[in-house]
């Protein structure tokens, strides 16, 4: 399979999802999955700034990430599916099999409290992602590829 | 008679504190400039930290890199703030000239040091 890795972070295209994992994963293919992003050509604008030669970048909205995942996984070019939260995450799974999702940066906002230094989750993310395991995604969260992954249960309060 | 401008360094873990720290040690300069770090902070807390620091006044945002997270919270809050200007690729060598240039326009001083900065970047013969 060619999605070599399904990531949320907040931070989207940054420096640890095209360094560490780009490089370490040899990435050929970002796919940003978010709907607001998916209209605002400025902020894709913004977000290509950080990708480097040779990698394409596609930004799709939740609808056209479902119908074009069965293709990411086909196709040789090892494709990298970023999610901004939770939420779009859920709705992903919620059309698409996904096997395993990486949490990768989810930061200070209202209602959440620290999980780890670089996950922080609301009681309701929580949920969403105990109810994701229950349906058999296997959920981890692991900044960069040299550290060790934290299974789900691990990140209660 | 422009109002003096704020400098504010907006960098990954600890870089933004050390280049302000170096600059007050050489120019005992202490309050010109803001060091900011995205440790712990997606794209919307850092664009709230910006808020905070800067309020109105006219301000270079400075930030490492010409992409990723810094760059994204200072370009978010650059489209609704017309007397900020932003430059990546921050080094010392512009912030000691900027904390001595801050009376022009936020643009012009952007501009000051990216000349300034990229000067300073250079092999050395041995």
């Amino acid at each position: 399979m060619s999605v070599i890795l399904v990531r949320v972070d907040d931070r989207l295209i940054h420096g640890q999802v095209v360094v560490a994992w780009g490089r370490t994963e040899r990435v050929g293919r970002i796919a940003l999955v978010d709907d607001v992003i998916r209209g605002s050509a400025w902020e894709q604008d913004l977000y290509r700034l950080g990708v480097p030669d040779g990698v394409d970048v596609v930004f799709v909205s939740v609808a056209e990430a479902a119908s074009a995942f069965a293709e990411w996984q086909e196709n040789d070019r090892r494709t990298l599916v970023l999610v901004g939260n939770i939420e779009t995450l859920s709705r992903l799974c919620a059309t698409v099999h996904i096997p395993q999702v990486n949490l990768g940066g989810l930061h200070k906002g209202a209602g959440r409290t620290e999980r780890l230094p670089y996950v922080f989750l609301s009681d309701d993310e929580e949920r969403q992602l105990h109810a994701l395991d229950e349906r058999g995604v296997r959920i981890t969260a692991q900044d960069v590829p040299t550290s060790l992954p934290v299974p789900l249960s691990d990140l209660a309060c | 008679m422009s109002e003096t401008l704020l400098g504010v360094v907006v960098t990954h873990g600890d870089l933004a504190r050390a280049l302000v720290d170096a600059v007050r040690r050489i120019t005992g300069d202490d309050g010109s400039l803001v060091a900011m770090s995205n440790d712990g902070c997606g794209r919307d807390g850092l664009v709230q930290q910006l808020q905070l620091a800067i309020g109105d006044w006219p301000c270079v945002v400075f930030v490492d890199l010409p992409s990723g997270s810094c760059l994204q919270a200072s370009a978010t809050y650059l489209r609704s703030h017309a007397n900020v200007a932003l430059v990546a690729g921050v080094n010392l060598a512009m912030l000691l000239d900027f904390v001595y240039h801050r009376n022009g326009t936020p643009q012009a001083a952007a501009q000051r040091a990216v000349d300034k900065g990229g000067e300073a970047v250079r092999a050395v013969p041995g």
